[in-house]
Protein backbone atom coordinates (compact mmCIF):
# COMPACT_ATOMS: atom_id res chain seq x y z
CA UNK A 1 0.00 0.00 0.00
CA UNK A 2 0.96 3.78 -0.52
CA UNK A 3 2.04 5.26 2.82
CA UNK A 4 1.15 8.88 2.92
CA UNK A 5 4.28 10.13 4.77
CA UNK A 6 7.54 7.76 4.86
CA UNK A 7 10.68 8.33 6.57
CA UNK A 8 13.14 6.00 6.32
CA UNK A 9 16.39 6.30 8.91
CA UNK A 10 15.93 10.35 8.74
CA UNK A 11 18.72 12.48 10.66
CA UNK A 12 18.75 16.08 10.26
CA UNK A 13 21.39 17.95 11.52
CA UNK A 14 21.95 22.13 11.85
CA UNK A 15 25.75 22.71 11.51
CA UNK A 16 26.83 20.24 14.29
CA UNK A 17 23.39 20.32 16.21
CA UNK A 18 21.27 17.04 15.40
CA UNK A 19 18.16 17.91 15.29
CA UNK A 20 16.88 14.35 14.33
CA UNK A 21 18.46 10.84 14.58
CA UNK A 22 17.61 8.16 13.06
CA UNK A 23 13.64 8.54 12.61
CA UNK A 24 11.89 6.13 10.90
CA UNK A 25 7.78 6.82 10.55
CA UNK A 26 4.86 5.67 8.45
CA UNK A 27 1.61 7.46 8.14
CA UNK A 28 -0.78 5.53 6.55
CA UNK A 29 -4.08 7.10 4.74
CA UNK A 30 -6.75 8.50 6.62
CA UNK A 31 -4.60 8.58 10.15
CA UNK A 32 -5.05 11.27 12.45
CA UNK A 33 -1.52 10.93 14.41
CA UNK A 34 -0.15 14.05 16.79
CA UNK A 35 3.56 14.06 17.00
CA UNK A 36 4.43 14.95 20.82
CA UNK A 37 7.63 15.91 22.88
CA UNK A 38 9.07 18.43 24.68
CA UNK A 39 10.24 21.70 23.32
CA UNK A 40 13.07 21.34 21.12
CA UNK A 41 13.03 17.93 20.58
CA UNK A 42 13.04 18.41 16.92
CA UNK A 43 9.50 17.84 15.94
CA UNK A 44 9.19 20.99 13.88
CA UNK A 45 12.17 20.45 12.07
CA UNK A 46 10.65 16.26 11.39
CA UNK A 47 7.57 18.34 9.90
CA UNK A 48 9.87 20.80 7.57
CA UNK A 49 11.59 17.69 6.62
CA UNK A 50 8.42 15.67 5.73
CA UNK A 51 7.65 19.00 3.59
CA UNK A 52 11.46 19.04 2.15
CA UNK A 53 12.03 22.51 3.99
CA UNK A 54 15.02 20.88 5.05
CA UNK A 55 17.38 18.50 3.87
CA UNK A 56 18.10 15.33 6.00
CA UNK A 57 21.96 14.44 6.30
CA UNK A 58 21.04 10.93 6.12
CA UNK A 59 17.83 8.98 5.42
CA UNK A 60 14.76 9.14 2.95
CA UNK A 61 11.51 11.25 2.85
CA UNK A 62 8.30 9.98 0.78
CA UNK A 63 5.35 12.34 0.94
CA UNK A 64 3.03 9.95 -1.29
CA UNK A 65 5.73 7.89 -3.07
CA UNK A 66 8.03 10.32 -3.96
CA UNK A 67 10.49 12.79 -2.69
CA UNK A 68 9.30 16.23 -1.54
CA UNK A 69 11.53 17.85 -4.35
CA UNK A 70 9.82 15.71 -6.08
CA UNK A 71 6.10 16.38 -5.60
CA UNK A 72 5.16 19.05 -8.81
CA UNK A 73 1.48 18.46 -9.12
CA UNK A 74 0.73 16.71 -6.04
CA UNK A 75 1.55 19.36 -3.78
CA UNK A 76 -2.00 20.12 -4.02
CA UNK A 77 -2.55 16.97 -1.93
CA UNK A 78 -0.94 18.95 1.04
CA UNK A 79 -1.89 21.42 3.36
CA UNK A 80 0.63 23.07 6.07
CA UNK A 81 -0.25 25.23 8.67
CA UNK A 82 2.61 26.57 10.09
CA UNK A 83 3.31 28.50 13.41
CA UNK A 84 1.59 31.49 14.12
CA UNK A 85 4.92 32.93 14.67
CA UNK A 86 6.10 32.31 10.68
CA UNK A 87 3.95 34.91 9.96
CA UNK A 88 4.42 39.07 10.09
CA UNK A 89 1.53 40.34 12.15
CA UNK A 90 2.63 43.89 10.86
CA UNK A 91 2.35 42.82 6.86
CA UNK A 92 -0.52 44.76 5.38
CA UNK A 93 -2.96 41.78 4.38
CA UNK A 94 -6.29 41.16 5.26
CA UNK A 95 -7.66 37.95 6.04
CA UNK A 96 -9.64 37.20 2.55
CA UNK A 97 -5.74 37.58 0.83
CA UNK A 98 -3.91 35.27 2.94
CA UNK A 99 -6.72 32.38 2.27
CA UNK A 100 -6.31 32.79 -1.08
CA UNK A 101 -2.61 32.34 -0.93
CA UNK A 102 -4.05 28.76 -0.09
CA UNK A 103 -5.12 28.72 -3.68
CA UNK A 104 -2.07 29.62 -5.44
CA UNK A 105 -0.33 26.73 -6.51
CA UNK A 106 -3.75 25.03 -7.75
CA UNK A 107 -4.49 27.94 -9.56
CA UNK A 108 -0.85 28.28 -11.34
CA UNK A 109 1.71 30.63 -12.37
CA UNK A 110 0.20 34.13 -13.74
CA UNK A 111 -2.88 32.75 -13.99
CA UNK A 112 -5.64 34.79 -11.76
CA UNK A 113 -8.08 33.08 -8.77
CA UNK A 114 -11.40 32.76 -9.89
CA UNK A 115 -14.79 32.50 -8.81
CA UNK A 116 -14.47 28.70 -7.52
CA UNK A 117 -11.32 29.53 -5.83
CA UNK A 118 -13.46 32.46 -3.93
CA UNK A 119 -15.58 30.22 -3.17
CA UNK A 120 -13.64 27.38 -1.73
CA UNK A 121 -11.89 30.43 0.46
CA UNK A 122 -14.84 31.72 1.40
CA UNK A 123 -16.14 27.79 2.36
CA UNK A 124 -12.57 27.17 4.64
CA UNK A 125 -13.16 30.58 6.13
CA UNK A 126 -17.10 29.60 7.40
CA UNK A 127 -15.43 26.32 8.10
CA UNK A 128 -13.11 28.26 10.69
CA UNK A 129 -15.83 30.58 11.99
CA UNK A 130 -13.88 33.47 10.58
CA UNK A 131 -15.86 34.53 7.45
CA UNK A 132 -16.96 38.14 9.28
CA UNK A 133 -13.57 38.93 9.48
CA UNK A 134 -12.46 38.17 6.34
CA UNK A 135 -11.63 41.93 5.17
CA UNK A 136 -9.74 42.62 8.68
CA UNK A 137 -6.39 43.72 8.44
CA UNK A 138 -4.03 40.31 9.75
CA UNK A 139 -2.33 42.65 11.89
CA UNK A 140 -6.16 43.43 14.02
CA UNK A 141 -6.70 39.77 14.83
CA UNK A 142 -5.64 37.72 18.47
CA UNK A 143 -3.33 35.06 18.15
CA UNK A 144 -6.34 32.55 18.07
CA UNK A 145 -8.01 34.52 15.29
CA UNK A 146 -4.92 34.19 13.32
CA UNK A 147 -4.38 30.58 13.67
CA UNK A 148 -7.68 30.25 12.35
CA UNK A 149 -6.58 32.07 9.33
CA UNK A 150 -3.82 29.79 9.03
CA UNK A 151 -5.64 26.73 9.03
CA UNK A 152 -8.30 28.16 6.13
CA UNK A 153 -5.80 28.87 4.42
CA UNK A 154 -4.56 25.37 4.28
CA UNK A 155 -7.78 23.97 3.96
CA UNK A 156 -8.07 26.26 0.73
CA UNK A 157 -6.16 24.15 -0.96
CA UNK A 158 -8.75 21.28 -0.20
CA UNK A 159 -5.64 18.82 0.79
CA UNK A 160 -5.79 14.86 1.27
CA UNK A 161 -2.97 15.77 4.48
CA UNK A 162 -3.10 17.82 6.78
CA UNK A 163 0.31 19.18 8.72
CA UNK A 164 -0.06 21.44 11.55
CA UNK A 165 2.70 22.65 13.56
CA UNK A 166 1.54 23.68 16.92
CA UNK A 167 -1.46 25.20 16.44
CA UNK A 168 -2.51 25.31 20.03
CA UNK A 169 0.35 27.71 20.93
CA UNK A 170 -0.71 30.64 22.55
CA UNK A 171 -4.79 29.66 21.97
CA UNK A 172 -7.21 29.72 24.99
CA UNK A 173 -8.55 26.36 25.76
CA UNK A 174 -12.10 26.43 24.24
CA UNK A 175 -10.43 27.53 20.84
CA UNK A 176 -8.26 24.48 21.06
CA UNK A 177 -11.01 22.49 21.44
CA UNK A 178 -12.97 24.20 18.37
CA UNK A 179 -9.99 23.17 16.48
CA UNK A 180 -9.46 19.71 17.84
CA UNK A 181 -13.40 19.16 16.82
CA UNK A 182 -12.83 20.61 13.48
CA UNK A 183 -9.92 18.36 12.62
CA UNK A 184 -12.04 15.19 14.04
CA UNK A 185 -14.66 15.98 11.64
CA UNK A 186 -12.03 16.24 8.86
CA UNK A 187 -10.25 12.85 9.63
CA UNK A 188 -13.59 11.63 9.36
CA UNK A 189 -14.22 12.82 6.39
CA UNK A 190 -11.48 11.15 5.52
CA UNK A 191 -8.52 13.63 5.76
CA UNK A 192 -4.84 12.01 7.23
CA UNK A 193 -3.76 14.60 9.68
CA UNK A 194 -0.60 15.01 11.30
CA UNK A 195 -0.49 17.37 14.39
CA UNK A 196 2.29 18.55 16.43
CA UNK A 197 2.36 19.66 19.89
CA UNK A 198 3.97 19.91 23.43
CA UNK A 199 0.24 19.44 24.96
CA UNK A 200 -0.10 15.62 25.58
CA UNK A 201 -3.29 16.27 27.50
CA UNK A 202 -4.86 18.18 24.63
CA UNK A 203 -3.94 15.89 21.82
CA UNK A 204 -4.42 12.14 23.43
CA UNK A 205 -8.08 12.74 23.56
CA UNK A 206 -8.54 13.28 19.92
CA UNK A 207 -6.24 11.50 17.35
CA UNK A 208 -5.82 7.85 16.86
CA UNK A 209 -2.19 7.51 16.42
CA UNK A 210 0.95 8.90 19.09
CA UNK A 211 4.21 9.28 17.53
CA UNK A 212 6.72 10.73 20.58
CA UNK A 213 9.49 12.65 19.28
CA UNK A 214 12.91 13.26 21.31
CA UNK A 215 15.61 14.08 18.70
CA UNK A 216 14.65 10.21 18.25
CA UNK A 217 11.40 8.46 17.38
CA UNK A 218 10.60 6.98 21.31
CA UNK A 219 7.81 5.59 20.41
CA UNK A 220 4.81 5.22 18.07
CA UNK A 221 1.50 3.73 18.50
CA UNK A 222 -2.42 4.08 20.03
CA UNK A 223 -2.44 6.83 22.52
CA UNK A 224 -3.46 4.10 25.43
CA UNK A 225 -0.57 1.90 24.14
CA UNK A 226 2.34 4.63 23.88
CA UNK A 227 1.85 7.25 26.88
CA UNK A 228 3.26 4.63 29.94
CA UNK A 229 6.01 5.59 31.82
CA UNK A 230 8.62 4.69 29.79
CA UNK A 231 8.06 7.40 27.13
CA UNK A 232 6.91 10.62 29.73
CA UNK A 233 10.24 9.80 31.47
CA UNK A 234 12.14 9.66 28.20
CA UNK A 235 10.38 13.42 27.10
CA UNK A 236 9.82 14.79 30.11
CA UNK A 237 12.23 13.26 32.91
CA UNK A 238 12.13 11.32 36.29
CA UNK A 239 9.23 13.67 37.31
CA UNK A 240 6.29 13.38 35.31
CA UNK A 241 3.57 11.01 35.63
CA UNK A 242 0.29 10.59 33.86
CA UNK A 243 -2.90 11.05 35.64
CA UNK A 244 -5.23 7.98 34.84
CA UNK A 245 -8.47 9.29 33.33
CA UNK A 246 -11.20 6.74 31.83
CA UNK A 247 -9.43 4.16 29.79
CA UNK A 248 -6.75 6.40 28.76
CA UNK A 249 -4.14 8.76 30.66
CA UNK A 250 -5.18 12.18 30.37
CA UNK A 251 -2.72 14.53 32.20
CA UNK A 252 0.86 15.02 32.93
CA UNK A 253 1.74 16.66 36.86
CA UNK A 254 4.30 16.51 38.67
CA UNK A 255 5.39 13.86 41.23
CA UNK A 256 5.16 14.56 44.52
CA UNK A 257 8.75 14.15 46.01
CA UNK A 258 9.19 11.03 48.79
CA UNK A 259 8.78 12.83 51.68
CA UNK A 260 5.33 14.17 50.72
CA UNK A 261 4.18 10.85 50.59
CA UNK B 1 7.09 76.59 -13.99
CA UNK B 2 5.67 75.54 -17.90
CA UNK B 3 9.45 77.67 -19.54
CA UNK B 4 11.25 75.02 -17.63
CA UNK B 5 9.76 72.54 -19.06
CA UNK B 6 10.75 73.84 -22.21
CA UNK B 7 14.16 72.93 -22.29
CA UNK B 8 14.79 69.02 -23.54
CA UNK B 9 16.71 68.25 -20.63
CA UNK B 10 13.97 69.09 -18.49
CA UNK B 11 11.30 67.26 -20.43
CA UNK B 12 13.46 64.30 -19.97
CA UNK B 13 14.49 64.36 -16.58
CA UNK B 14 10.79 64.81 -16.33
CA UNK B 15 9.59 61.73 -18.16
CA UNK B 16 12.65 59.94 -16.14
CA UNK B 17 11.92 61.02 -12.61
CA UNK B 18 8.28 59.71 -13.07
CA UNK B 19 9.41 56.07 -14.12
CA UNK B 20 11.57 56.10 -11.52
CA UNK B 21 9.58 56.99 -8.99
CA UNK B 22 6.90 54.61 -10.03
CA UNK B 23 9.30 51.24 -10.78
CA UNK B 24 11.06 51.84 -7.61
CA UNK B 25 7.56 52.37 -5.71
CA UNK B 26 6.56 49.54 -6.75
CA UNK B 27 9.81 47.60 -6.14
CA UNK B 28 9.98 49.41 -2.53
CA UNK B 29 6.74 47.37 -1.48
CA UNK B 30 8.52 43.80 -1.51
CA UNK B 31 11.73 45.43 -0.31
CA UNK B 32 10.30 46.84 2.44
CA UNK B 33 8.08 43.36 3.79
CA UNK B 34 10.56 41.13 2.68
CA UNK B 35 13.34 43.34 4.58
CA UNK B 36 15.89 43.11 1.36
CA UNK B 37 16.91 46.64 2.00
CA UNK B 38 20.53 46.14 2.18
CA UNK B 39 20.88 43.71 -1.15
CA UNK B 40 19.03 46.53 -2.81
CA UNK B 41 22.32 48.20 -1.30
CA UNK B 42 24.84 45.94 -2.55
CA UNK B 43 22.98 45.55 -5.90
CA UNK B 44 23.04 49.31 -6.23
CA UNK B 45 26.81 49.68 -5.48
CA UNK B 46 27.86 46.66 -7.52
CA UNK B 47 26.57 48.78 -10.58
CA UNK B 48 29.67 51.21 -9.89
CA UNK B 49 31.86 48.61 -11.09
CA UNK B 50 29.40 48.15 -14.61
CA UNK B 51 29.77 51.78 -15.51
CA UNK B 52 33.45 52.06 -14.55
CA UNK B 53 33.62 49.30 -17.11
CA UNK B 54 31.10 50.85 -19.63
CA UNK B 55 33.55 53.75 -19.95
CA UNK B 56 36.51 51.61 -20.08
CA UNK B 57 34.87 49.79 -22.76
CA UNK B 58 33.67 52.97 -24.73
CA UNK B 59 29.55 51.48 -24.21
CA UNK B 60 26.71 52.78 -22.59
CA UNK B 61 27.48 52.23 -18.91
CA UNK B 62 23.78 51.78 -18.25
CA UNK B 63 24.39 48.25 -20.08
CA UNK B 64 27.38 47.35 -18.41
CA UNK B 65 25.58 47.98 -15.17
CA UNK B 66 22.61 46.23 -16.37
CA UNK B 67 25.16 42.86 -16.61
CA UNK B 68 27.13 43.73 -12.99
CA UNK B 69 23.84 44.13 -11.32
CA UNK B 70 22.41 40.99 -12.49
CA UNK B 71 25.03 39.10 -11.51
CA UNK B 72 25.26 40.51 -8.01
CA UNK B 73 21.75 39.81 -7.42
CA UNK B 74 22.03 36.21 -8.86
CA UNK B 75 25.35 35.50 -7.39
CA UNK B 76 23.51 36.95 -3.76
CA UNK B 77 21.12 34.39 -4.15
CA UNK B 78 23.08 32.04 -5.11
CA UNK B 79 25.54 31.88 -2.34
CA UNK B 80 22.77 32.31 0.03
CA UNK B 81 20.93 29.49 -0.85
CA UNK B 82 24.08 27.49 -0.60
CA UNK B 83 23.83 28.84 2.94
CA UNK B 84 27.57 28.16 3.02
CA UNK B 85 27.83 31.59 4.32
CA UNK B 86 24.94 33.81 6.29
CA UNK B 87 23.11 36.08 3.29
CA UNK B 88 24.21 39.59 4.66
CA UNK B 89 28.37 38.24 4.52
CA UNK B 90 27.38 37.53 0.92
CA UNK B 91 26.40 40.65 0.25
CA UNK B 92 29.16 42.30 2.12
CA UNK B 93 31.89 40.27 -0.31
CA UNK B 94 29.85 41.41 -3.54
CA UNK B 95 29.27 44.91 -2.65
CA UNK B 96 33.13 45.32 -1.84
CA UNK B 97 34.17 43.30 -4.47
CA UNK B 98 32.45 45.36 -7.52
CA UNK B 99 33.46 48.52 -5.96
CA UNK B 100 36.75 47.29 -6.14
CA UNK B 101 36.57 46.19 -9.72
CA UNK B 102 34.72 49.86 -10.34
CA UNK B 103 37.98 51.35 -9.26
CA UNK B 104 40.32 49.64 -10.73
CA UNK B 105 38.96 49.89 -14.32
CA UNK B 106 38.83 53.74 -13.07
CA UNK B 107 42.65 53.32 -12.82
CA UNK B 108 42.92 51.79 -16.33
CA UNK B 109 41.55 55.24 -17.48
CA UNK B 110 42.87 57.61 -18.93
CA UNK B 111 42.42 60.69 -17.11
CA UNK B 112 39.75 61.90 -14.47
CA UNK B 113 36.61 60.99 -15.87
CA UNK B 114 33.74 63.81 -14.90
CA UNK B 115 30.91 61.96 -16.37
CA UNK B 116 31.72 58.78 -14.09
CA UNK B 117 30.93 61.09 -10.83
CA UNK B 118 27.64 61.75 -12.34
CA UNK B 119 26.60 58.61 -12.19
CA UNK B 120 27.77 58.27 -8.15
CA UNK B 121 25.59 61.13 -7.16
CA UNK B 122 23.11 61.74 -9.78
CA UNK B 123 22.61 64.12 -12.70
CA UNK B 124 19.24 65.23 -14.69
CA UNK B 125 21.56 67.45 -17.03
CA UNK B 126 22.93 64.13 -18.01
CA UNK B 127 19.71 61.93 -19.26
CA UNK B 128 20.17 61.60 -22.80
CA UNK B 129 17.38 60.15 -25.00
CA UNK B 130 19.00 57.09 -25.69
CA UNK B 131 19.09 56.73 -21.62
CA UNK B 132 15.45 57.64 -21.64
CA UNK B 133 14.28 54.57 -24.02
CA UNK B 134 16.86 52.06 -21.88
CA UNK B 135 15.37 53.23 -19.10
CA UNK B 136 11.33 53.29 -20.42
CA UNK B 137 12.57 49.86 -21.70
CA UNK B 138 13.59 48.86 -18.24
CA UNK B 139 10.94 49.97 -16.60
CA UNK B 140 7.67 48.54 -18.89
CA UNK B 141 9.48 45.24 -18.48
CA UNK B 142 9.69 45.39 -14.80
CA UNK B 143 5.99 46.62 -14.03
CA UNK B 144 4.85 44.19 -16.97
CA UNK B 145 6.84 41.42 -15.06
CA UNK B 146 5.45 42.51 -11.41
CA UNK B 147 2.13 42.67 -13.05
CA UNK B 148 2.26 38.97 -14.30
CA UNK B 149 3.58 37.58 -11.56
CA UNK B 150 2.11 39.70 -9.21
CA UNK B 151 0.37 36.86 -6.85
CA UNK B 152 3.50 34.71 -6.64
CA UNK B 153 5.50 37.79 -6.19
CA UNK B 154 3.01 38.84 -2.65
CA UNK B 155 3.10 35.09 -1.69
CA UNK B 156 6.89 34.38 -1.52
CA UNK B 157 7.36 38.09 0.10
CA UNK B 158 4.53 37.41 2.85
CA UNK B 159 5.39 34.02 3.67
CA UNK B 160 8.33 32.20 1.10
CA UNK B 161 7.84 29.01 2.92
CA UNK B 162 4.09 28.35 2.04
CA UNK B 163 4.82 29.42 -1.39
CA UNK B 164 7.37 26.75 -1.61
CA UNK B 165 5.09 24.20 0.23
CA UNK B 166 2.77 25.28 -2.33
CA UNK B 167 4.40 23.56 -5.24
CA UNK B 168 5.21 27.06 -7.03
CA UNK B 169 9.06 27.79 -7.88
CA UNK B 170 9.66 29.57 -4.37
CA UNK B 171 13.28 30.01 -5.23
CA UNK B 172 12.68 31.08 -9.07
CA UNK B 173 10.65 33.71 -8.17
CA UNK B 174 13.02 35.03 -5.34
CA UNK B 175 15.58 35.41 -8.11
CA UNK B 176 12.92 36.45 -10.16
CA UNK B 177 12.74 39.38 -7.47
CA UNK B 178 16.08 40.44 -7.00
CA UNK B 179 16.59 40.53 -10.91
CA UNK B 180 13.53 43.19 -10.47
CA UNK B 181 15.30 45.09 -7.78
CA UNK B 182 18.59 45.27 -9.93
CA UNK B 183 16.35 46.47 -13.25
CA UNK B 184 15.07 48.97 -10.92
CA UNK B 185 18.74 50.27 -9.83
CA UNK B 186 19.98 50.82 -13.17
CA UNK B 187 17.15 52.67 -14.20
CA UNK B 188 17.70 54.67 -11.81
CA UNK B 189 21.38 55.53 -11.24
CA UNK B 190 21.87 57.99 -14.00
CA UNK B 191 18.84 60.58 -11.77
CA UNK B 192 19.63 59.62 -8.55
CA UNK B 193 23.23 58.18 -8.78
CA UNK B 194 24.33 55.04 -6.79
CA UNK B 195 24.97 55.75 -3.75
CA UNK B 196 21.37 56.88 -3.54
CA UNK B 197 19.58 54.96 -5.98
CA UNK B 198 18.36 52.38 -2.92
CA UNK B 199 17.01 55.12 -0.78
CA UNK B 200 14.83 56.50 -3.64
CA UNK B 201 13.29 52.25 -3.61
CA UNK B 202 12.85 51.81 0.09
CA UNK B 203 11.83 55.07 1.73
CA UNK B 204 8.34 55.57 -0.59
CA UNK B 205 7.65 52.02 0.40
CA UNK B 206 8.41 52.78 3.81
CA UNK B 207 5.97 56.12 3.83
CA UNK B 208 3.26 54.23 2.30
CA UNK B 209 4.07 51.13 4.76
CA UNK B 210 2.91 54.05 7.84
CA UNK B 211 -0.53 54.63 6.26
CA UNK B 212 -2.12 51.55 5.12
CA UNK B 213 -2.93 47.81 6.10
CA UNK B 214 -3.85 46.42 2.46
CA UNK B 215 -1.23 45.31 0.10
CA UNK B 216 -2.72 46.95 -3.14
CA UNK B 217 -3.02 50.12 -0.82
CA UNK B 218 0.45 50.17 -0.35
CA UNK B 219 1.31 49.86 -3.85
CA UNK B 220 -0.43 52.44 -4.60
CA UNK B 221 0.29 54.69 -1.92
CA UNK B 222 4.11 53.91 -2.67
CA UNK B 223 4.04 55.01 -6.55
CA UNK B 224 1.97 58.72 -5.43
CA UNK B 225 4.91 59.15 -2.64
CA UNK B 226 7.56 57.83 -4.84
CA UNK B 227 6.04 60.52 -7.55
CA UNK B 228 5.65 63.15 -5.28
CA UNK B 229 9.15 62.48 -4.17
CA UNK B 230 10.53 62.50 -7.07
CA UNK B 231 8.72 65.28 -9.30
CA UNK B 232 9.09 67.82 -6.42
CA UNK B 233 12.40 66.82 -6.06
CA UNK B 234 13.08 67.89 -9.73
CA UNK B 235 12.02 70.92 -9.41
CA UNK B 236 13.53 72.01 -6.11
CA UNK B 237 16.63 70.53 -7.59
CA UNK B 238 16.37 72.99 -10.59
CA UNK B 239 14.92 75.65 -8.23
CA UNK B 240 17.88 75.66 -6.08
CA UNK B 241 20.53 74.42 -8.65
CA UNK B 242 20.76 71.01 -5.90
CA UNK B 243 21.89 67.67 -6.89
CA UNK B 244 18.67 65.72 -8.09
CA UNK B 245 18.78 62.29 -6.43
CA UNK B 246 19.55 63.81 -2.92
CA UNK B 247 16.70 66.41 -2.93
CA UNK B 248 14.38 63.52 -4.07
CA UNK B 249 15.20 61.33 -1.29
CA UNK B 250 15.33 64.35 1.00
CA UNK B 251 11.74 65.09 0.24
CA UNK B 252 10.86 61.24 -0.06
CA UNK B 253 12.31 61.08 3.82
CA UNK B 254 10.63 64.48 4.69
CA UNK B 255 7.22 62.50 3.53
CA UNK B 256 8.70 59.77 5.76
CA UNK B 257 8.29 61.26 9.40
CA UNK B 258 5.14 63.37 8.09
CA UNK B 259 3.33 59.55 6.97
CA UNK B 260 5.15 58.15 10.61
CA UNK B 261 3.43 60.84 12.54
CA UNK B 262 -0.21 60.18 10.94
CA UNK B 263 0.43 56.41 10.99
CA UNK B 264 -2.62 54.56 12.47
CA UNK B 265 -0.12 51.81 13.07
CA UNK B 266 1.73 54.09 15.34
CA UNK B 267 -1.60 54.68 17.49
CA UNK B 268 -1.79 51.05 18.03
CA UNK B 269 1.47 49.54 17.83
CA UNK B 270 5.02 50.68 17.49
CA UNK B 271 6.35 49.86 13.88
Amino acid sequence: MEYVIELEHVTVRYQELVALEDVSLRVTPGEFLALIGPNGSGKTTLIKAILGLVMPAAGTVRLFGKPPQQLDGDWKRVGYVPQTAQIDPRFPIRVFDVVLMGRYGQVGLIRRPGHRDRETVWRALERVGMAELAQRPIGRLSGGQRQRVLVARSLANEPELLLLDEPTTGVDVGATEGLFDLLEVLHQQGMTILVVSHDVGVVAQHVNQVACVNRRLVAHGRPEEVLGGEVLECMYGPQAAFVGHGDFPHVVVQRHGPQEG
Amino acid sequence: MPEILSYTFMQRALLASVLIGTVSAVIGVYVVLRGLSFIGAGIAHASFGGVALGFLLGINPLLTAVVFCLLTAWGIAWTSRRAEVKEDTAIGIFFAATMALGILFIGLMRGYNVDLFGYLFGSVLAVTRLDLWLSLLLGAGVLLIVGLFFKELLFITFDPEMARVSGLPAGAIYVLLLSLMALTIVLSIKVVGIILVSALIVIPAAAAYQLTEDFRRMMLLAVVIGNLSAIVGLFLSYGLNTASGATMVLTATLIFFLSALLSPRRRRARV
